[in-house]
């Protein structure tokens, strides 16, 4: 085959392959305090925000990259990256009006539609396109309650005292190697803050596009949920194809207090590198809810179905009495990509409650490791936790493992755990398209019900799509 | 309805079916006996289509509404749209994949295959339920993830059910009585007798001269070696349930 049919075929896989002629202006490669400065001074922020900066720069400055996980990569040259990139505005946008036509055009292809007239119905979207956030749509709706949802950027400048007594109290810069990266070169992000009392009439959603080459992207997300108010939070992303490596290390903030409940879902379809492993997106991600008040819940739902490397564990930190955290994740891997995945349930509360459903799918040669660990404090007097753990092997050379970690240190805490290991057979899809089944509905059919209990949990809308996600990778790589 | 002509299959260099005749009429039940090893799985599979056999010779003809088809050059899904089930020896287990869910699937895509309507949800609902009990099998049968930790029993009447509500033309039943008791033998030749009409023929594979019968064939085929060494009817599964296959293997050489 010629290397160009190769590569358009490799387009057609990912079809969200494209890169949009935006004009940008980027910050040159590499990082050091003057890059720092500068991406700070373009968002004209505040000196205890550079302060922050700075402080994690210093301190990552001293750090290792983690090796535990249970992936191989070539080493990421952190000077051989920009920092910064965003498309040229030539004035402060008064209306989506005035968005580059591209953008809007990049969007409508990803289908996300920004214009008024098109926008979802339901749901509030916050882009954010390379560093920066392009745009929120239905504010009026979300003001009228009380709500805040804006980039982290505006949030920084408008609501300076949500942030500075939320930002980094969940994930500190110290928490880790990327959480620290992340905090020293954040770019944008989306922030959200729903008022005490206040049930969120939209699903709030934001949408992550890497749109320039050796750009990485740091985005920050905080949520913030006041005593007894709900949010549904929905994430999606994707890049361009190219064949260089781009790093992607985002840290996401969820924050629950006394009876609030969020819930928080992603879908991630970021570029995963073509069939020989060239190029993808490093998906390096802390991503970490505090239940803090009583009876508070958190749960994230996560298909990963893209990046060359996912490294990603969102978790709760269980600390109000009678708490609930969340987990439910489907991890689809296939031809070279690497997946580590999986979560950590912090039990501390009394009468916590914590549940882990995991679902697995690894295909040709890809690797798939789910990595939990569940911890029972000695405070977390009748805690409870129940995990399962299934993996799907497609094909003869995939691998899967399941690396679960329990602690329990008190003697009233109950823990189950259970996992499968199961393989999506040639017996299985013959018996039946045997039945008049069609091959692609065949594979649809036993994906779907392997990970019925996962979908389930996503907003009609983003499981429809995660669906037809997993059905095309998987006919893909079956071929 | 079905004519095999002079079939040639090998798998893995080993020749399984050689030159292999045979012609099934509407409303005919046809068996076929034989040895372990004689080349009677391969020939239900090989009608299926499962690719792992290679086909080195010969046709099938399937004949639809007086037009003659050729099986073997339809995939998968597109012969059993057409009209063609194969009951499994050893049918395969889908965890997670609800049975009449998966069951509903299949016969839409074979109504809209064949240019009918599709049902109901509802109407379907009650339609595969009513067979569920024309079967003798419990409800909860349809509610089970697919095989899925059913017992070996299960499994075939859940072959036999999905052959009632599915509605072939041409039936292949892969050993659908091997290893079942009394009882369960009795369940599933009323199944078979109740699916048996004049526009639809059976092939029967087995080893057992009980179902035989409850369901009373019209021709007893017996294969040895890839190949039909003799045919008769009923008295043949009789004489070799009480002789074996020894006196055949002797009286067809030199066939």
């Amino acid at each position: 085959m010629t290397a160009l049919k190769k590569s358009l075929e490799d387009k057609k896989k990912y079809k969200y392959g494209f890169v949009s002629p935006v004009e940008s202006e980027s910050l040159s490669k590499g990082l050091d305090e003057s890059v720092i400065e500068k991406i700070s001074s373009k968002k004209k922020e505040p000196d205890w925000i550079l302060d922050l900066r700075i402080k994690a720069y210093r301190h990552w400055l001293n750090q290792k990259e983690p090796k535990w996980a249970n992936l191989n990569y070539s080493p990421i040259n952190y000077q051989d990256i920009s920092y910064y990139s965003a498309p040229i505005q030539k004035k402060k946008l008064k209306s989506l009006n005035e968005v580059d036509p591209e953008l809007l055009a990049t969007f409508e292809k990803l289908g996300i539609p920004l214009s008024e007239q098109k926008r979802l119905s339901g749901v509030a979207v916050d882009v954010v396109f390379d560093s920066v956030s392009i745009t929120t749509t239905h504010q009026d709706v979300l003001e009228k309650h009380g709500i805040i949802f804006c980039s982290i950027s505006s949030a920084i400048q408008n609501h300076p005292e949500l942030v500075k007594k939320y930002l980094g109290s969940v994930v500190p810069y110290k928490d880790n190697f990327f959480a620290c990266l992340n905090t020293a070169v954040f770019t944008d992000g989306s922030f959200c803050f729903i008022p005490k009392g206040v049930r969120c009439p939209l699903d709030l959603s934001t949408y992550f596009r890497i749109n320039q080459g050796e750009t990485g992207q740091f985005e920050r997300t905080l949520v913030i949920a006041e005593e007894s108010s709900f949010v549904n939070y929905l994430e999606g992303c994707t890049a361009p194809i190219r064949d260089n490596n781009q790093l992607h290390a985002a840290v996401v903030e969820l924050i629950a207090l006394e009876k609030a409940e969020i819930k928080y879902s992603t879908v991630q379809n970021w570029y995963p590198g073509n069939t020989k492993g060239q190029g993808g997106i490093y998906n390096f991600v802390t991503k970490r809810g505090h239940c803090r008040g009583n009876y508070s819940k958190i749960s994230w739902v996560q298909v990963e179905a893209g990046s060359a490397i996912t490294w990603k564990y969102p978790s709760c930190v269980l600390k109000g009495n009678h708490s609930e955290g969340k987990f439910y994740s489907v991890a689809l891997t296939h031809d070279k990509m690497q997946a580590d995945t999986g979560t950590k349930m912090i039990h501390i509360g009394k009468n916590t409650k914590s549940v882990i459903l995991s679902k697995g799918i690894s295909s040709n040669e890809s690797v798939n490791a789910y990595r939990g660990q569940v911890s029972m404090s000695p405070k977390a007097l009748q805690a409870r936790n129940y995990s399962q753990c299934d993996s799907m092997l497609v094909g003869n050379q995939a691998r899967a493992k399941t690396l679960p970690l329990i602690e329990v240190n008190n003697s009233t805490a109950i823990v189950e755990h259970e996992a499968s290991t199961s393989r999506l057979s040639e017996e299985q899809l013959f018996y039946l398209q045997s039945r008049g089944i069609s091959m692609e509905d065949a594979i649809s059919l036993i994906v779907n019900g392997f990970c019925k209990e996962v979908f389930k949990q996503l907003p009609l809308e983003f499981s429809v799509e995660a669906v037809k996600l997993i059905e095309m990778k998987l006919e893909n790589s079956i071929g | 309805m079905l004519k095999i002509q002079n079939l040639k299959v090998q798998i893995e260099k080993e020749r399984i079916l050689d030159h292999l005749n045979l012609n099934i009429k509407s409303g005919e039940v046809h068996v076929l006996m034989g040895p372990n090893g004689s080349g009677k799985s391969t020939l239900a599979k090989v009608l299926a289509g499962d690719s792992q056999y290679e086909i080195l010779e010969g046709q099938v003809l399937y004949e639809v509404h007086f037009k003659e088809k050729d099986l073997l050059s339809m995939d998968i899904s597109q012969r059993a749209q057409e009209g063609v089930f194969m009951a499994f020896q050893y049918p395969i287990e889908i965890p997670g994949l609800n049975n009449l869910e998966f069951l509903k699937t299949a016969f839409n895509s074979i109504c809209k295959h064949q240019g009918v309507d599709v049902m109901k949800e509802e109407d379907f609902n009650n339609f595969a339920l009513n067979k569920a009990k024309e079967l003798g099998v419990d409800e909860e049968f349809l509610k089970r993830d697919l095989n899925a930790g059913f017992s070996g029993g299960e499994k075939k009447q859940n072959e036999i059910l999905q052959m009632m509500i599915l509605s072939p033309r041409l039936c292949i039943l892969d050993e659908s009585d091997s290893g079942l008791d009394v009882d369960s033998i009795k369940k599933i030749a009323k199944g078979i007798n109740r699916f048996i009409n004049k526009d639809r023929s059976v092939l029967l594979i087995t080893h057992y001269h009980k179902l035989l019968e409850l369901i009373r064939p019209d021709f007893v085929h017996v294969i040895i070696d890839g190949r039909i060494r003799k045919t008769g009817n009923f008295s043949l599964s009789e004489k070799i349930e009480a002789e074996g296959y020894d006196w055949i293997s002797k009286t067809s050489q030199g066939l």
